[in-house]
């Protein structure tokens, strides 16, 4: 095994996560490729680990806390989004029009 | 490392297999056109990722994302899909119609990341034991030279938990104080 391949599979993961980002009009679904793109930076910091063979795992580590904060962004979108619907009727970025000059 | 070499390594089949299937769901989570078909497919890629993190012997990291994004996170989705009552059919309206600039983006984007790692890491191999680190390792790095930020990482976990919480939840209209008052 090389390293390049885990690092080419991440790139490609990761911009799949971007075109996603970009083109996904509903916030849940948005909040989904972001999700694919943290995917593709943990398997970026494992592989890095891997070649490294660094003694205190720390690759590992930064996945584990990459993780969490996942987690916790999921959290709060997801209760921004549930706002967002309960005062708008409707989770598509093109009609929060509200903050736009 | 020439392509006979890297292909006659078995676990390259693996890879290729675990890989191609990740890559295929990603790709399937960004184009479905049902919300739940899309976080379901998540589950594929992020189970594909499970995979490749026990190839390269990250046994404990393999299954803390089994279960915290497997387990949790995709469960938060689907009730985050249900309450939205995002259209649970068919509908061409989840994505924007202008894909061409994205695409080109992406693409852009991808290349540039390939090419810089190939440029720079060659053929670099991946050194693996064979056995998974241990878990106690990982504990010891937790606890010990990781301390201060593991601790403010359960820090933000709890204040994201509150702050849900409390951007969620729903104020009361004042008829319904007045009859809570009056209960």
């Amino acid at each position: 095994m090389i390293v390049n391949q885990f690092l080419v599979l991440a790139a490609a993961l990761f911009a799949i996560g971007i075109y996603g980002l970009l083109i996904r009009r509903n916030i849940v679904l948005i909040l989904l490729s972001v999700e694919l793109m943290l995917n593709a930076v943990n398997i970026n910091l494992i592989a890095f680990e891997s070649m490294l063979d660094t003694p205190e795992a720390i690759g590992q580590v930064f996945a584990v806390f990459v993780i969490t904060v996942a987690a916790a962004e999921v959290g709060i979108g997801l209760a921004i989004v549930l706002m967002i619907f309960r005062n708008r009727q409707s989770a598509n970025v093109d009609d929060l029009n509200l903050m736009r000059w | 490392m020439s392509l006979d070499a890297w292909i006659s390594e078995p676990v390259n089949w693996v890879f290729l297999v675990i890989g191609l299937g990740v890559l295929f769901a990603a790709f399937r989570v960004v184009t479905a056109q049902n919300v739940v078909h899309a976080a379901l497919y998540l589950v594929g890629a992020l189970a594909g990722t499970a995979g490749l993190f026990l190839i390269l012997s990250a046994e404990f990291v393999a299954w803390v994302l089994v279960l915290v994004y497997i387990g949790a996170v995709i469960v938060l989705f689907l009730f985050g899909i249900m309450i939205t009552r995002a259209p649970t059919g068919l509908d061409e309206g989840l994505s924007a119609d202008r894909k061409l600039w994205p695409a080109l983006l992406s693409l852009a984007l991808f290349v540039a990341m390939a090419w810089g790692s190939i440029e720079a890491f060659g053929t670099d191999p991946v050194t693996t034991t064979g056995s998974a680190t241990a878990t106690e390792l990982l504990g010891e790095s937790l606890l010990g030279r990781f301390v201060v930020p593991f601790e403010i990482v359960s820090f933000v976990l709890l204040a994201a938990l509150i702050g849900g919480i409390t951007i969620a939840r729903r104020d009361l209209t004042p008829v319904e104080e007045e009859e809570r008052a009056s209960v």
